[in-house]
């Protein structure tokens, strides 16, 4: 009777391991297919040449293959989305886990959760019938749809990540430091910024980190807003991201082609990897504390 | 009696439905010790956070009757909650320095009432922590993250804190009821030294603490105060049955 326990008890650990692997599996996969598929036309281009390249002509007679207006639009993209949508997550955590009375939080929340769950298409959508033509007319630009519009959709996309993470982060503050500061005759809100956010600012700092890392893997939402054509990164003109470079070829690619989009696709990875990489090291120091 | 510079009267809480506190009376004596005793759930930690209005933080209390901080009315509207707890201080039941360096913990206070300068910092810091006791074991580490001194340094760095911005008066909550017994008595030492320049009002449950260095014990059962005097005569004559069977160890 006990053998028979134990050998279950082994055999049900061997398959919640089977289970667990199948991730890791996925990641390795991924990986190294995407570094065997992308190498070859880095190899054949030549990195400087595909990196720093200003062109990209894919289909011209004589094609070209430079990424650095899709890296710089990406990475001026998530910048912005950034700029804008950090100031207002923070504010709106800081009021969420300190200001609000209950009820307040509660509907705000769901409000969060909500905006979550929203498919990045949704945004696209919305983006496309309400931002874009607003943008063509409040600054009388030919075409609004623009690095300017996909940072907007791109700001609000990552609003929930950035509020959920800190509001966690500053909840898990100690009252026994904000008594102390109430305590000292500090304000409420002196309290806050003092030293509920310093208490809490690795915890702040990866949630900065993962609306990042949301931002440049976005591809939907800013395809359809952004008019996805291969110029150098200008706020009122129409662009094209790393993502949605690769997104809207793959369909009709072939030979180096489609091998560049796969460079690229291992160009995007790298970035993620080194968000990811920032993001462990913040949730490690906040654990530390 | 000494002047007193603190005078409750009649003063009644309740946490909800519940009442806290029932009826309580008395004059806190100035530049002296005054120690609250009484077994737990009594009412001695509620009744001190009344004094610096850190009761206002938990919601649904009700507060009735008048604490009078040097003749006004603290709860009265006109009366600015900050001004009171920066005259009022407060040092915490667990030693809670703030995950800073000892240097921004001690200044904290100053800065956050507008003391700017550093040659005006570095002069409060330092004698704030040299009359909590500490400077000698701090003064090489200023800037070092105040979470890696023991129990006992952390808190005589919070009473440091707390007096950084010059209070009047300073209350304790069980300061030493999770330390060790040196650092204990290092709070105790303390806290004689500094009841030349400060009213201290103590909450412990160690009654030989409150018998070595209080002048006044108030003794409170079940929110009610049952016997206030001179900390001498309380212990050796107590003058109710309840003080009489607390005291002796009957219950509590």
């Amino acid at each position: 009777m006990k053998g028979k326990k134990k050998s279950f008890e082994t055999a049900v650990h061997g398959v919640f391991l089977l289970l667990g692997l199948i991730t890791v599996c996925c990641v390795l996969l991924i990986t190294v297919y995407l570094i065997i598929s992308g190498i070859p036309a880095i190899r054949e281009i030549g990195l400087i040449k595909f990196l720093f390249g200003k062109t990209w002509a894919s289909t011209a007679a004589e094609p070209s293959y430079g990424i650095l207006s899709f890296i710089l639009t990406s990475v001026y993209g998530t910048a912005g989305a950034i700029v804008i949508g950090v100031p207002i997550g923070f504010m709106t955590a800081v009021y969420l886990a300190k200001v609000a009375s209950p009820r307040v939080k509660t509907v705000m929340e769901s409000a969060v959760s909500l905006l979550a769950g929203i498919p990045s298409v949704v945004y696209g959508l919305v983006g496309m019938l309400i931002l874009v033509p607003a943008i063509r007319k409040l600054f009388h630009v030919p075409d609004g749809a623009s690095l300017f519009a996909a940072i907007i959709v791109l700001s609000i996309m990552i609003l929930p990540s950035i509020i959920k993470v800190s509001v966690t982060a500053l909840e898990a503050v100690p009252k026994e430091y904000e008594d102390a500061s109430l305590a000292l005759g500090a304000t409420p809100v002196e309290t806050y910024f003092k030293v509920s956010v310093p208490a809490a600012k690795s915890g702040i700092a990866a949630a900065v980190v993962l609306g990042v890392g949301r931002a440049i893997g976005e591809a939907m939402a800013v395809m359809m807003v952004s008019g996805n054509a291969a110029n150098m990164p200008s706020l009122f003109q129409s662009v094209r991201f790393l993502t949605t470079a690769v997104a809207s070829e793959m369909s009709y690619s072939g030979g180096l082609q489609r091998q560049a989009l796969f460079s690229i696709a291992l160009v995007l990875f790298l970035f993620i990897m080194l968000i990811n990489a920032t993001l462990n090291f913040f949730l490690k120091r906040t654990k530390e504390r | 009696m000494m002047s007193s510079i603190i005078t409750i009267d009649n003063l009644c809480l309740w946490y909800g439905n519940q009442q806290a506190l029932k009826n309580v009376s008395l004059d806190i004596a100035k530049k002296s010790i005054t120690a609250l005793i009484g077994p737990s759930g009594c009412g001695k930690s509620t009744f001190l956070k009344t004094l610096n209005r850190m009761n206002d933080l938990i919601p649904g209390v009700k507060i009735t009757g008048s604490v009078q901080y040097e003749k006004t009315d603290i709860f009265d509207s006109a009366t600015d909650v900050s001004e009171l707890r920066r005259q009022i201080g407060m040092v915490f039941q667990k030693p809670n320095p703030f995950p800073m360096s000892i240097y921004d913990n001690v200044a904290y206070g100053p800065r956050t009432h507008g003391v700017k300068g550093k040659a005006k910092l570095d002069d409060i810091v330092e004698r704030s922590l040299r009359d909590a006791a500490i400077w000698n074991e701090v003064k090489d580490r200023l800037k070092k993250n105040a979470l890696g001194l023991s129990g006992g340094q952390q808190q005589r760095l919070c009473i440091a804190r707390a007096l950084a911005v010059e209070p009047a008066v300073l209350l304790m909550d069980e300061p030493t009821s999770a330390l060790d017994p040196i650092s204990t008595s290092k709070i105790e030492e303390l806290a004689l030294q500094l009841k030349e320049q400060y009213t201290i009002v103590i909450v412990t449950h160690n009654m030989q603490q409150a018998a070595r260095i209080s002048d006044n014990t108030a003794f409170f059962l079940l929110g009610e105060l049952v016997e206030y005097g001179v900390t001498e005569m309380l212990f050796s004559q107590p003058r109710d049955k309840r003080t009489e069977d607390y005291i002796t160890g009957r219950f509590g």
